[in-house]
């Protein structure tokens, strides 16, 4: 039992980055949106195995929210919005998929690396978590830092920001309190940037981010 | 269970405290009021006179030792507080230097223009120099000491509008802030890796003399450029003469010796034992701070910024003391430490007596006559008797004449750099002596400098309409300079009786104390045996007074049976022009050209107008700051260089932003997976 359920957790943790690596390569926004939810599906999946096996019904909670809001709510909210900006067809990179797929290999093995020898006392279960979950926030940093486009920009906010949630049900006994706080800090981030989003883009026509930097008199 | 609970010393003194900033609170809805000026400065003359109270309680063995622990500041800290002899000694300087000060205000403050710029500040800046004197732990006194800080600072700015005032405020408020940063550094160095800040702790900690020599190199730099030691000097002369007059006072008298309470704290209580080599150094910044700064006062013709440099040579002859008694320390030779030591503290008390008096009776003079420039004053002594005659008692104390208390402290210093042949350092027995040369030049600059001050400014006759339509200064400003002339000439003609009192403090530093001095009769100073040296402040001022009043009835007896009043400097010199007489420039020439043209590069210049022209001659004198001009400039000039560098860093763009932080902390982990 306790073998099978190891393998599931690290399969599902595992997924979250493998998911992970799949924003990453997306050039569509609506395609970046569908696995950004797939990426919520794959964490509320991965958070409720954790509750099934720690004996934690908590946990379900923090699952279903990540279920309703992360998975349903904020993608539904921005394919809205990027309708009505028009630009769900918009096709954006900076840095090119080939590198940045190399870098974000190599940030998960510095990561597995690193957790796998920093938590050697730990129990098993929460040391893969933690492994997967620092690559997954690197991963959200990584798509923040070579993403233009606000949208995008957001999602690889949100995507590190699941990571903290696999690292924290991961290790035992995070309160329920803490979990709610996080997700409606999220909610309350997601509304500013949905309002600065159109703010933006009603200031300069366009949610790059390049139409900011012109502003203040700078190239790239 | 009530009954045992008794108020020890530090708690009324926490309580005075506590009244000050009420008052400086009060100070704030209620200062614009008239009836509010003489009720604030009278209250904190009278929590000042506790305070010097408690203080001579404690020096005195009327009150123990006392500590308090109150649950405000850190945490798990707390903050501690206590009255030993050191900080009862301290207390004392505080006390009087305050009290003084504000008796002063209550007639000196009617003439402040904008009253609310001073009446918050001035009592809550007391407050802040008893708590840095009262505080035991290291965070209680780095907060008390940036409180009175800023506190001064905001007094400095009182007059924001004159010219200058804004840049001396900068300056000192940088000068501030880089002292400060020293002194956490000390305290951090203290706390070792074990982290207690307080005091006790740090007093039992082992150290090596290494460390406790570094712990003195930022102690010199920490609280050495908020006394004024040179070449931390340079906000001094700016600064404490930009406050209004009794504010001048408290910083020149009083907030220059809370931090030489803060440096003597640290070395000689909290750092434990020092290697005689650290000694040299401290000896000669003294030396060098005491001649450099009272031949800059030489050349001031400002009347506030002269007393501001004679602050800092008087901060140099303390330090040399200080120093003196490191030497002796560090070779266990414990009596002459306990000589030096006593001089240091003897002479931070009567520095703060006469200073006090000095800048009082300057802010009379520039009441009367708008004026701080020598050379638009002169024949005040008519027009301003009392003034004169206390500015007398004052300038002839630090000018260290006998009777007075400045003679009685220099003698001191002097008679322990003569016990320097006993040390057993060949360095530090050339050294001591050519200190102790440097130290006899600077007390005649001294009196050269004061004689130059009284002479030109309130001797002769009046140079411009203000001086000569000055008129004496009101009843409480003159009671007063009167209290502090009486402490000058007491503590002159009674040393012995300071010396017993501040006995205790000497023992608790360096663990020995000078001989009993009241059980000598004719109050004779006997700092180690009768058959080295004694002196005699009351037979002195005995003979003095037999002698010149027994010469004056001579005279006047057989000589001029009336007072008959000539031209003065009739000597075939017939000129009318007050401008003719020697003026402040005139009396400093001939020491500018011997000593002034290397040590403050002193160059004069000449225009002498074609024959047949009427225009006038001048003559241009140039003094230059090799401090300010080898240290703070290039160091201004570095730093703006760095700070125009790093402000690129304003003006990257968002994704670089994210690119540093994700980059900084990918290398961050990089490094932790490496270095695992």
């Amino acid at each position: 039992m306790d073998r099978i359920a190891f393998d599931i957790a690290h399969l599902l943790a595992g997924g979250l980055v493998l998911v992970s690596f799949m924003m990453i390569y997306q050039e569509r926004l609506t395609a970046l949106l569908n696995v950004f939810a797939m990426h919520a599906v794959v964490l509320a999946l991965s958070v409720s195995w954790q509750a099934h096996i720690q004996h934690a019904p908590h946990l379900y909670v923090t699952a279903a929210i990540a279920l309703v809001f992360k998975a349903m709510i904020i993608p539904g909210a921005l394919h809205r919005i990027i309708r009505r900006m028009g630009i769900h067809r918009e096709v954006e990179t900076v840095v090119g998929v080939g590198l940045t797929m190399l870098a974000g290999m190599g940030l998960v093995a510095m990561s597995i690396v690193l957790m796998l020898r920093l938590t050697e006392a730990a129990d098993t279960f929460a040391r893969e978590d933690l492994a997967f979950a620092l690559s997954v926030v690197l991963l959200g940093l990584l798509m923040m830092v070579t993403r233009r486009n606000a949208v995008s920009q957001v999602v690889g906010f949100m995507s590190l920001e699941n990571g903290l949630i696999l690292a924290a049900t991961g290790a035992k006994g995070m309160p329920l309190v803490v979990e709610i706080s996080v997700a409606f800090s999220v909610l309350i981030a997601f509304i500013v940037i949905g309002v600065f989003l159109f703010r933006i883009r009603e200031r300069f026509d366009t949610i790059d981010l390049g139409a900011l930097e012109e502003y203040r008199g700078e190239n790239q | 269970m009530r009954k045992d609970f008794r108020m020890s010393a530090v708690d009324l003194a926490l309580l005075a405290v506590a009244a000050l900033l009420a008052l400086g609170a009060y100070a704030i809805p209620f200062g614009r009021q008239t009836a509010a000026r003489p009720l604030i400065y009278g209250a904190s003359a009278m929590l000042c006179t506790v305070l010097l109270l408690l203080g001579v309680a404690v020096l005195a063995g009327q009150a123990g030792v006392s500590a308090r622990v109150l649950p405000i500041g850190l945490p798990w800290l707390g903050s501690h507080w206590g009255l030993d002899p050191l900080s009862a000694f301290f207390l004392v300087v505080v006390g009087m230097g305050g009290a003084a000060a504000s008796l002063f205000a209550i007639g000196y403050g009617r003439h402040e223009g904008e009253p609310m710029r001073v009446l918050p500040f001035y009592p809550a800046f007391l407050g802040a120099m008893t708590l840095v004197v009262l505080a035991q732990d290291a965070f209680s006194f780095l907060v008390a000491w940036e409180v009175m800080s800023l506190l001064s600072w905001a007094l400095v700015m009182a007059h924001h509008r004159t010219e200058g005032t804004a840049q001396a405020g900068y300056v000192y408020l940088l000068m501030a802030g880089f002292g400060t940063m020293a002194l956490l550094l000390a305290f951090g160095l203290l706390a070792g890796p074990a982290g207690d800040y307080g005091f006790a702790a740090m007093r039992a900690a082992p150290r090596s003399t290494t460390l406790a020599a570094v712990i003195l190199g930022l102690m010199m730099v920490g609280a050495g450029s908020k006394a004024g030691l040179a070449p931390l000097h340079v906000w001094l002369p700016l600064a404490h003469p930009a406050a209004p007059s009794h504010v001048s006072a408290l910083m020149s008298g009083v907030m220059t010796k809370v931090a030489l309470y803060g440096l003597i704290r640290v070395v000689f209580d909290l750092a434990g034992p020092l290697e005689w080599w650290a000694s040299p150094a401290v000896i000669v910044m003294g030396a060098a701070t005491a001649v450099l700064g009272i031949l800059s006062a030489l050349m001031a013709t400002d009347l506030k910024r002269a007393l501001a440099y004679s602050t800092i040579e008087n901060v140099g002859v303390i330090v040399l003391a200080l120093g003196l008694a490191l030497a002796f320390r560090a070779n266990g030779m414990t009596a002459p430490a306990a000589l030096a030591f006593s001089a240091a503290l003897f002479h931070i008390f009567n520095h703060a007596a006469f200073k006090s008096l000095l800048f009082m009776g300057a802010g009379n003079v520039l009441v009367a006559t708008g004026q701080r420039n020598l050379d638009a004053l002169g024949g005040l002594i008519h027009r301003m008797p009392v003034t004169a005659a206390l500015m007398l008692v004052g300038a002839v104390a630090i000018s260290a004449l006998p009777p007075l208390n400045g003679f009685a402290s220099e003698w001191l210093l002097f008679q322990s750099v003569l016990l320097s042949p006993d040390l057993p350092q060949a360095g530090l027995q050339i050294i001591v002596p050519a200190a102790g040369g440097m130290l006899a030049l600077a007390a005649a600059l001294a009196a050269a400098a004061f004689v130059r001050i009284y002479g030109v400014g309130f001797l002769g006759r009046p140079r411009t309409d203000a001086a000569r339509s000055a008129v004496e200064a009101d009843r409480f400003s003159l009671a007063a300079m009167g209290v502090l002339g009486l402490i000058c000439v007491l503590a002159g003609i009674f040393p012995g009786v300071v010396l017993d009192l501040l006995a205790p403090a000497t023992e608790a530093m360096v663990a020995a104390r000078l001989p009993l001095q009241a059980e000598q009769a004719w109050q004779t100073l006997v700092p180690i045996a009768e058959a080295r040296s004694t002196y005699s402040g009351l037979l002195v001022f005995a003979f003095i007074t037999i002698t010149s009043s027994g010469s004056a009835w001579l005279v006047h007896r057989f000589a001029s049976r009336r007072l008959s009043r000539g031209p003065a400097w009739d000597c075939g010199f017939p000129s009318n022009l007050a401008n003719s007489q020697y003026g402040a420039g005139s009396f400093a020439q001939p020491l500018r050209r011997v000593l002034g043209s290397i040590l403050l590069g002193a160059r004069e210049e000449v225009t002498m107008p074609p024959p047949g022209s009427t225009a006038p001659s001048r003559m241009i004198v140039r003094l230059r700051d090799w401090a300010w001009e080898g240290i703070y400039q290039p160091l201004a000039a570095a730093i703006n260089t760095v700070a125009t560098q790093a402000n690129r860093l304003q003006f990257l763009t968002i994704r670089r932003y994210l690119s540093l932080v994700v980059g900084s902390l990918v290398s961050l982990l990089l490094v932790l997976t490496i270095w695992n």
